[in-house]
């Protein structure tokens, strides 16, 4: 499932929703995380999963290609737990 | 670094700003969002946001594990797991926001 077809299927499910106002909708839902996530905050969403960030130190890291060494400056990154009930209907433990 | 947490509320609270549907209406609005990608999921499905990231499903075979505690060997039963790659942009924008004061 791609960007698009996430907001066909709103789309379809709510038929009285102008097409422009439900890809806002969906837009609003990942840049809101994004921004919060910029902001240094967590994002839970209970059942899904929750994303925070978590921070990289620095090392000395080699160019693959080359094999030069190159300083990696510290750095935070986005990280993604899995939520309990979706990881219990992956398994099929619950619908 | 803030503790802040942004829960559903928060983001049906945006939607509702932004779209300017009624609270109850942007509420399930942003349910059945996560609902969606939920289902493809467990179908199987990869869900791929562009300038988000990739949520995928992977198998993992089974395979020895230890009971820390006790030291005992048991076995990890086959099972899936989710995994979630962020984007470039998703990436880019937090480490940007979060480097340490004083840093450019």
């Amino acid at each position: 499932m791609i960007r698009s077809e996430l907001i066909q299927k709103l789309a379809e499910a709510n038929p009285h929703l102008y097409q422009r106002d439900v890809e806002r909708i969906v837009n609003t839902f990942f840049d809101e995380i994004i921004e919060a996530l910029a902001r240094g905050e967590r994002v839970e969403l209970r059942g899904f999963g929750a994303f925070s960030i978590k921070q990289r130190d620095a090392r000395t890291g080699r160019n693959p290609r080359t094999g030069e060494t190159v300083d990696v400056e510290e750095k935070c990154v986005p990280f993604f737990k899995t939520g309990k009930l979706l990881r219990d209907r992956l398994n099929g433990d619950a619908s | 670094m803030s503790s802040k947490t942004l829960t559903r509320m928060d983001l049906s609270e945006a939607v509702f700003r932004e779209v300017g549907l009624s609270r109850n209406e942007s509420a399930a609005l942003v349910e059945s969002v996560i609902q969606y990608m939920s289902d493809a999921l467990v179908e199987g499905e990869q869900v791929k946001i562009s300038s988000f990231g990739t949520f995928s499903v992977r198998a993992k075979a089974e395979r020895l594990g230890r009971n820390p505690k006790t030291g005992e060997e048991v076995p990890i039963s086959p099972r899936r797991v989710l995994s979630f790659r962020p984007s470039h942009l998703m990436k880019e924008r937090v480490s940007r926001g979060n480097l340490r004061d004083g840093k450019a």
